[in-house]
C-alpha cells in the first residue's frame, strides 16, 4: 500500500500509539470504577479510545485519499534541533553547578550556533549583553532566587 | 447606575501609577513582540509567567492582557510594511496594508489600522462591561453537566475556526487532554501515569508545555528555514495622517468591522481571526468598487484591523465570566489566575471586583497608549524590524530557559520543556496545530471534574447531559459546528479562506 499523505500518515500513527497507551495504561494500572462511581482510570480511558480511533481515521485518510505532492514531512533541521534542545539541557546541568554569570554565556554562545549565521563576535555580544541584561531583570528587579555564582566559589 | 458605578472603579483601579506602568509595560512589549517576527503572544506570556510571581494579580493580568491586544497593534504595522503579518489575525491586513505601502501610502495604512483599532478597543470594552455582568449571572445555574457540555463546545468551537484538519485538531485537543491527566486524581487521591516521578505528581506546569512548544519549537523551525530576504519600507512612511478622502472611505468600514467582530470574538474559538477574515469579504461584498481590494483599498485595511481588535477584546467575556478560555492565550490568562490563587469562574467578579472591573478599565487605558506609542513612535518599531533574527533568538532561549527554571527553583522543569521543544518540532514537520492541545491541556482537569461530579449526580446515567435543557442546547450547538464545517460547500469555502491566508 502505498501512503498518500506522509503527514497525515506519521500524525494518525502518533495518536493511535498514544491513545493505546494511555488507554491500556489507565486500564491497567487504576481503577476504572462505574458510571455511577467513576474512578480514577474512568476518563483517561475514554480519552485514550476516543484518541486511537480518531487517530486511525487519520491514519485511514492518509492511505486512501490522494493528497497534493504526498505532502512529504521533509528533512528533519537536525542541527538547530540538538543544538537548541542540547542547550537547553546543558542550562539545566549547569545552572545548580555554575552559576547564572557563567552558565548563560554558556548557554548563549552554544544556542547561537544553532543558526547558519553564526559569528563569534556576534554570540560574544548577545553573551555580554543578555547576561548583563538578564541579571538587572530578574536579580534586581524581579528578586528571583537563582545561583549566580559557581558552587565551588561558595555562591 | 451599575455599569457606571462598577466602571469608576476599575478606572479607579486601572489609574493607580502602578497599574498604568504595568499597563504601559505590556502594550509596549506586546507591540514589540507583534513587530518581532518569529515570536507570538502564546510564547511571550509563558516567559513572563514565571515572573509574575512575584507581582499582585491586578497588576499582573493587565500587563498581560496588554501584551495581548499590543500584540494585535504590533502585528498589523509588519503586515502594511514587509507583508509579514506579525500575527494570524492581521493575516487579511497584509493584503491591501502591504499595497497601499508600496504605492507610499503606508502613513495612511497604519494610521487608518491604529485608529481603527483603538475605536474597535473602545467598543469592545464598553461592550464587555455591558455584558460580562448578566453573563456570570447565568453561570451561576450552570451544573457540572451544563459546564462539561460548556467545554466541550468552547473546545469545538476552537478548533472549527482553527486551519488545517479538522480530525487531526481534534486529535490535538484530546492529547492535551490526556497530557492533562497526568497529575494526583482528585476525586481518590491516586497519582496517575507519574512512573513514580515525584516531579509528575504534581502534573506537568502548562508553561513547560507553552514554552518548550511554541517558544522553542518555533525557534527550531524559523532556524530550519534558510534565512529569507525582507522588503522593508521604511523610508517610504511620511505623511503620517490620512487625507480627507481616506477619512472618508475608511469610517464607515471600520464601524461595520467593530460591529462583526465584537459579536464573532465572544464566539467560543477566539473569534478575532475569524472576525478580520469576515470584514475582510464584508467589505468587498458591499464596496462599489470591488476591483480595488487587493490593489490597496483603505477599506480592506480599515475594516479587518478594526475588526481583530474588538474580537481580541470580547474574547475575553468567556474567559473572565466562565473561566473558559476560548484561545491559547486566554489559557494562559486562565493560569495566570490560578498561579494567583484566583479561581477562574463566574465567582471572580464578585470575590475579585477590583481585578475584574480594573482589568476591563485597563483595556481602554492601553489601547489609548497603543494609538499613541504606535502612530508617533512608528520609526521606532519599524527600526527594530531590522534586528537580526541570529540576535533574537538567543534572547527568547534565555528567557525561556530563566522561566522554566524559576517555576519551581528546580532543574527538572527545564529538562521537561527540552523534552517538548522537540515534540513541538514533530509537531511542526507533521502539520499538527499546537494550539488546541494546549487548550485541552488547561481545560482538562476541570473538564473531568465536571464530568465525574455529573455522573455522580445522574447515579451513572450519561443522557443527564441531553436531558438537561442548557447542556442538551450546548452539546447540540457542538455538534451542529462539526456538522457545518463538514458540508462540502462550506468545507471548501474553509479551505479557500486558509489558502489565501498562507
Amino acid at each position: 500500500m502505498k501512503i498518500k499523505s506522509q503527514r497525515d500518515f506519521w500524525s494518525g500513527l502518533m495518536f493511535v500509539v498514544v491513545g493505546v497507551a494511555f488507554a491500556c495504561g489507565s486500564i491497567i494500572n487504576y481503577s476504572f470504577g462505574t458510571s455511577a462511581r467513576p474512578g480514577p482510570g474512568y476518563f483517561p480511558f475514554g480519552l485514550g479510545v476516543l484518541l486511537a480511533i480518531l487517530g486511525a481515521v487519520v491514519l485511514f485518510k492518509a492511505l486512501t485519499i490522494e493528497s497534493e505532492g504526498g505532502q512529504p514531512v521533509g528533512a528533519f533541521a537536525w542541527k538547530p534541533l540538538l543544538i537548541v534542545v542540547g542547550a537547553i539541557i546543558l542550562f539545566g546541568f549547569a545552572l545548580p553547578r555554575l552559576g547564572m554569570i557563567i552558565t548563560l554565556p554558556l548557554l548563549i554562545t552554544v544556542a547561537s550556533m544553532a543558526s547558519d549565521e553564526f559569528k563569534w563576535r556576534d554570540a560574544l555580544l548577545s553573551s555580554v549583553v543578555l547576561t548583563a541584561g538578564s541579571y538587572a531583570i530578574f536579580i534586581w528587579g524581579l528578586n528571583l532566587v537563582i545561583p549566580i555564582w559557581p558552587t565551588f566559589l561558595g555562591g | 447606575m451599575d455599569l457606571i458605578n462598577n466602571l469608576m472603579m476599575g478606572f479607579g483601579t486601572a489609574f493607580t501609577l502602578e497599574n498604568l506602568l504595568y499597563a504601559f509595560g505590556g502594550a509596549v512589549l506586546g507591540t514589540l513582540i507583534g513587530v518581532l517576527p518569529g515570536l507570538g503572544p502564546v510564547a511571550t506570556i509563558a516567559m513572563l509567567l514565571p515572573s509574575i510571581y512575584s507581582l499582585d494579580a491586578t497588576p499582573a493580568l493587565i500587563m498581560l492582557a496588554g501584551i495581548y491586544y499590543g500584540a494585535q497593534y504590533g502585528g498589523s504595522t509588519t503586515a502594511i510594511l514587509i507583508n509579514v503579518p506579525g500575527e494570524s489575525s492581521s493575516v487579511v491586513t497584509a493584503i491591501d496594508g502591504y499595497q497601499m505601502a508600496r504605492q507610499g501610502r503606508a502613513g495612511a495604512a497604519l494610521a487608518a489600522a491604529g485608529l481603527g483599532s483603538f475605536f474597535a478597543g473602545c467598543v469592545g470594552t464598553v461592550i464587555i462591561a455591558a455584558f460580562a455582568p448578566p453573563l456570570t449571572e447565568l453561570a451561576f445555574k450552570f451544573g457540572p453537566a451544563e459546564y462539561f457540555s460548556l467545554m466541550v463546545l468552547g473546545l469545538i468551537g476552537a478548533v472549527v475556526l482553527a486551519s488545517g484538519s479538522l480530525i487531526k485538531a481534534i486529535s490535538m485537543i484530546l492529547l492535551g487532554l490526556l497530557l492533562g491527566q497526568i497529575n494526583t486524581d482528585v476525586i481518590s487521591g491516586t497519582p496517575r501515569f507519574s512512573f513514580d516521578v515525584p516531579e509528575l505528581t504534581d502534573g506537568i506546569n502548562f508553561v513547560v508545555i507553552a514554552m518548550g512548544i511554541f517558544g522553542f519549537g518555533e525557534i527550531i523551525a524559523n532556524l530550519g528555514q534558510p534565512a529569507e530576504h525582507r522588503e522593508v519600507f521604511t523610508k517610504s512612511v511620511k505623511g503620517l495622517w490620512p487625507t480627507k478622502q481616506d477619512f472618508h472611505d475608511a469610517w464607515p468600514a471600520v464601524v461595520r468591522g467593530t460591529a462583526l467582530g465584537s459579536v464573532l470574538g465572544v464566539l467560543p474559538g477566539g473569534g478575532a481571526l475569524l472576525a478580520s477574515f469576515a470584514a475582510y469579504t464584508l467589505e468587498k461584498k458591499i464596496s462599489k468598487h470591488p476591483e480595488k481590494f487587493g490593489k490597496g483599498a483603505i477599506q480592506g485595511v480599515a475594516g479587518p484591523e478594526s475588526a481583530n481588535n474588538a474580537g481580541a477584546q470580547t474574547s475575553f467575556i468567556p474567559m473572565l465570566t466562565l473561566g473558559i478560555p476560548p484561545n491559547a492565550v486566554m489559557a494562559l490568562m486562565v493560569g495566570a489566575m490560578t498561579i494567583k490563587g484566583i479561581q477562574p469562574g463566574p465567582q471572580v467578579m464578585t470575590s475579585n471586583p477590583e481585578l475584574f472591573w480594573g482589568l476591563i478599565a485597563s483595556m481602554w487605558v492601553g489601547n489609548l497608549m497603543l494609538v499613541i506609542l504606535n502612530l508617533p513612535l512608528i520609526g521606532i518599531w519599524i527600526k527594530l524590524l531590522t534586528v537580526p533574527y541570529r540576535f533574537l533568538f538567543p534572547a527568547i532561549v534565555v528567557f525561556c530557559c530563566i522561566g522554566t527554571y524559576t517555576l519551581n527553583n528546580n532543574n527538572f522543569d527545564v529538562f521537561m520543556t527540552a523534552a517538548f521543544a522537540v515534540v513541538g518540532y514533530l509537531f511542526y514537520k507533521l502539520s499538527c496545530e499546537p494550539a488546541p492541545l494546549l487548550l485541552g491541556f488547561i481545560l482538562g482537569p476541570m473538564m473531568e471534574e465536571n464530568l465525574r461530579r455529573a455522573l455522580l449526580l445522574s447515579r451513572g446515567d450519561w443522557s443527564t447531559f441531553l436531558s438537561r435543557p442548557l447542556s442538551a442546547g450546548l452539546l447540540i450547538a457542538a455538534a451542529l459546528m462539526i456538522v457545518v464545517v463538514m458540508l462540502p460547500s462550506i468545507k471548501n469555502k474553509r479551505e479557500e479562506a486558509f489558502q489565501d491566508a498562507d
